[in-house]
Formats: C-alpha cells, structure tokens, sequence
C-alpha cells in the first residue's frame, strides 16, 4: 500500500512536470524557427494572433492578396488541390496558411470574405494580415520578392512553403507550375515525422 | 496514517504547482527578447545630408515610369565596424553567437574575431559587412533612423562628383565598374575618398549597400507576366533608355538585389541608414 502511494505521488509529481516539459519546448524552439518572429497578426476572425499560435501543427504557407487576378487565383487553387489531397485524418495536423502582402485591402473581413467565397472557412485554412513592416520581415523569411505597381497591384514571386510543427523550412516550390504531389508528399513524410 | 498519506500528496502537489510556476516565469524573458521592444538604442550620430529628392527614371522599372522620391536624410557613410561593436554591446541578441538563425546564415560577422572583437583585417572605421538585411534594419531601429529604400539609394547613386546625374555620362558607369572590381576594398576606412554632389561618401567604393525593400526586385515569377524566367535582360532592356543600357554598374546592383536573401552575409555587403525628413534645405546647414 506504500508503495502504492510513493508510485501515485511519483507518477503524480511527473505528470504535473509533463507542463514543465512542454514549455520547455516552447522556449527552446529552433533558432531558425519563424516562431522566433514576434510580429502580431490578425487572423480572418480579426483575432490578434502570433506565428508561433500555429506551432505544433504542419504549415502549408503562401503569400498573396484577395484582389490579385492573375498569379494568387493560381496560387490560391494549388492550395485548395494540396488541401484536397491530405487525408481528412491527417488534416487536423495541418494548417493551410494564407498571407496577405496588400494588407491595406486585405482588413479581415475582406479575408473572412474571400474564405467563404472560395470554400476555405474550415479550420485548417488560415488567413494572415498585419502592417507593412510585419509582412516584409515575413516576405524576407520566405525569400518571397514583391512590388507595388500600382495602388490595387503588386508583382510577386509565387512560392509554396511547408514548415514542420518546429516552425523549421522544410522545403519551398516556386513558381505557378508548383508540383502539388510533391507537396502533398512532403506534408505527409512530415506528419509521418 | 491515511491523513498522513493526503498531506504528503497534497505537499507534492503544492512544490510540483510551485515547479511549473517558475517554469513559466522562465518563459517570460524569452517572450520580452523576442518582443519588437528589445532593440535597445544606440548612441551613435553619423552626420546625415539632406537629399532634396525629385523625380527620376528607375534603373529598373516594368512601367518606365519615372518615380518620384520625397525629400530624406541620408547617412554621409556606411556604418563602421566600431559602430557596430557599439550596437551589439547595447543589444545581446544580435552577437555572432546569440543570433538567431531565422535573421542570419552561420557567416554573420564571420570575419569579427568574437562576439565583441573587432576584425583583424578590416579597420574599425571600415565599414561593417557580412551584414544580413534583418540585423541592419535592427540597427537603424536602434539608432532611430531606417534603411534607404532602393529608389532612395539609387536616386543618389545617379550623382557623381560634380553632377547629380551623371548617368549619361560614359565614364559615370566606367568609374563605378573598376571601383567594383578592386579586391578587398571593405577592409579601407570610410571617408578616405571623395564625397559625391550632395556631400555623401562611399556610395561605391567600398562596398555594396542593403536597401529596405531590395526583396521589391523581381526577375522571375511576376505576377503579370505569369510565367517563370523572363529575364532581367528582358524586362530592362524594354524599359530602360539607351542611356541606362551603358548603366553596367547598376545593372550589377540590381542583379545582386535580385539574387540575396535577407539572412546572407556577404563579404562586401554593409549598409547605411536613411531618415524622413520635413526639414528644408534651409534649416539643413547644421545637420
């Protein structure tokens, strides 16, 4: 019976440290992580959100903006392919992250718009806004190039990233000939860890 | 017995609470290093020059429309290695052995002989280099100055001594081109050549300069041209004057912006910084 007890104490006293754990994970995140960025987004909820709020899931990254017609629709309908593509057993584990680069026009009911308009309101899709300082940092992370051309317009490069939970680059395909399978493939031999 | 038994559960209940406590207090310096906040300020006044800014013809430009550049105060210099020391004392996170790795690849001040030791080979009034775009966007923060934007620093780079633009001229191109190839230039202090102009030192002798918005240069992936691959060549040689065609030394500029990343460190890539201004060229003599 003492035994017992030393066993539930013990067993109790690790159980309540398995907290302890997980923070420690927390804090000691991979220096090349972009959860080490501290910028402050909105999300298409017009919630005030964190990169690292999206920590411990697989992230399927673009950036674009609602209005563009040429390139983002593309961009846009290569993510819903790659979406279609996981398994809904694995979707849980992964977020579909898009990033505005207009985010003057992208206010989150202009996302919040877009996402149903398009079908992407489930709980993976993720739809990002901040200031214009906040998205060139997150630009230059993701090597991603862009230009205002005009006051609705910009020029940009097309590149689909996926991050590991670690927030960690996994691998990036640029271009709108983007191989979705491939993508798809590299997702799931992240989930599969 | 048994109340014995619950109040030792109850004791290891209460330090195992206290435990993860202090764990989370542990946390929160991280959060505050990462919080924008944590660029602490630098004492360093490197003489600015007022730029009266106007219009001008983009090196570069889909539109080959001219682009209009508002009045700034730009650094007469690149930032010294000296300067940088002081910066890094103030501001721990950005130390060659603190940095993260998501702001600079492993060559970060790789040629400083540690953390807070100054380079053997370059001068500490040398201009610092093995610079990333993020670390040089921290330091102008904590000087409270910025970087130049692109079509800042090439509004300036159209002067030469005695003109403020100079891209006509042949020879205007030709200068820049051999001061590119000399070997080794980084490593000679700042100010030891003549001043352009408008009064600003070392635009091209010495090393290449980061711009803000050096991510706004596209080759490949526009969105309106919507395929991959169409060339530099292709898109200046379309929209640039024939005068610009003779521009070799911009054209490296912008093929060199082209072709970085925000978190590389190159050997003769430094930086200066630039600021808004509301001041007149009147009030500027002091400055």
């Amino acid at each position: 019976m003492k035994t017992l007890h030393y066993f539930l104490a013990v067993a109790f006293l690790m159980i309540s440290c398995q907290q302890n754990n997980n923070s420690k994970v927390k804090k000691d995140l991979p220096s090349n992580s972009i959860f080490q960025l501290s910028s402050e987004w909105q999300n298409q909820d017009g919630k005030t959100v964190h990169l690292k709020d999206l920590q411990g899931k697989t992230l399927v990254v673009v950036m674009i903006y609602t209005t563009c017609k040429t390139a983002c629709p593309v961009l846009v309908s290569k993510m819903q392919l790659i979406e279609s593509k996981i398994s809904r057993q694995d979707i849980k584990d992964v977020s579909m992250v898009l990033v505005s680069i207009d985010p003057e026009t992208d206010t989150p009911e202009f996302l919040k718009d877009f996402a149903i308009k398009n079908n992407m309101d489930a709980p993976q899709w993720v739809f990002l806004r901040s200031n214009e300082a906040a998205t060139q940092e997150f630009a230059n992370v993701l090597s991603m190039k862009y230009k205002k051309i005009s006051p609705m317009d910009f020029s940009h490069s097309n590149i689909i990233s996926i991050f590991n939970p670690q927030g960690q680059l996994i691998m990036q395909d640029e271009g709108l000939e983007i191989d979705v399978d491939k993508i798809v493939n590299t997702v799931h031999g992240v989930l599969k860890g | 017995m048994k109340r014995t038994w619950i109040s030792i559960v109850v004791i290891i209940l209460v330090i195992s609470l206290i435990a993860c406590n202090k764990t989370q207090d542990d946390i929160m310096p991280v959060q505050e290093q990462n919080s924008p906040e944590s660029i602490h300020s630098t004492q360093i006044n490197t003489k600015m020059v007022y730029i009266p800014g106007g219009e001008y013809r983009p090196f570069y430009s889909a539109d080959s429309n001219d682009v209009f550049v508002a009045p700034f105060l730009m650094d007469e210099r690149p930032v010294t290695n000296q300067e940088f020391l002081e910066f890094v004392k103030a501001n721990p996170q950005w130390r060659r052995s603190n940095v993260k790795r998501i702001y600079a690849d492993s060559s970060y001040l790789k040629y400083w002989q540690g953390d807070l030791k100054l380079p053997q080979e370059a001068l500490p009034d040398a201009p610092v280099t093995y610079i990333p775009w993020f670390a040089a966007k921290a330091f102008a923060e904590s000087v409270g100055k910025r970087l130049p934007t692109l079509d800042e620093w090439e509004f300036l780079a159209m002067a030469d001594q005695d003109t403020s633009n100079a891209r006509t001229k042949k020879q205007y191109s030709d200068d820049i081109i051999n001061l590119y190839l000399e070997k080794d230039r980084q490593y000679k202090a700042v100010k030891q050549s003549g001043p352009n102009y408008w009064g600003v030192y070392n635009m091209f002798d010495l090393i290449w300069e980061w711009t803000d918005d050096f991510n706004s240069v596209l080759i490949k992936s526009d969105s309106r041209v919507g395929e991959d691959d169409k060339g530099l060549f292709c898109a200046a040689g379309g929209a640039t004057t024939a005068a610009d065609i003779l521009n070799y030394a911009a054209y490296m500029r912008f093929a060199l912006r082209a072709s970085i990343k925000a978190n590389y460190n190159i050997a003769n890539l430094g930086f200066r910084c630039a600021k808004d201004t509301i001041i007149s060229p009147s009030q500027n003599q002091e400055l």
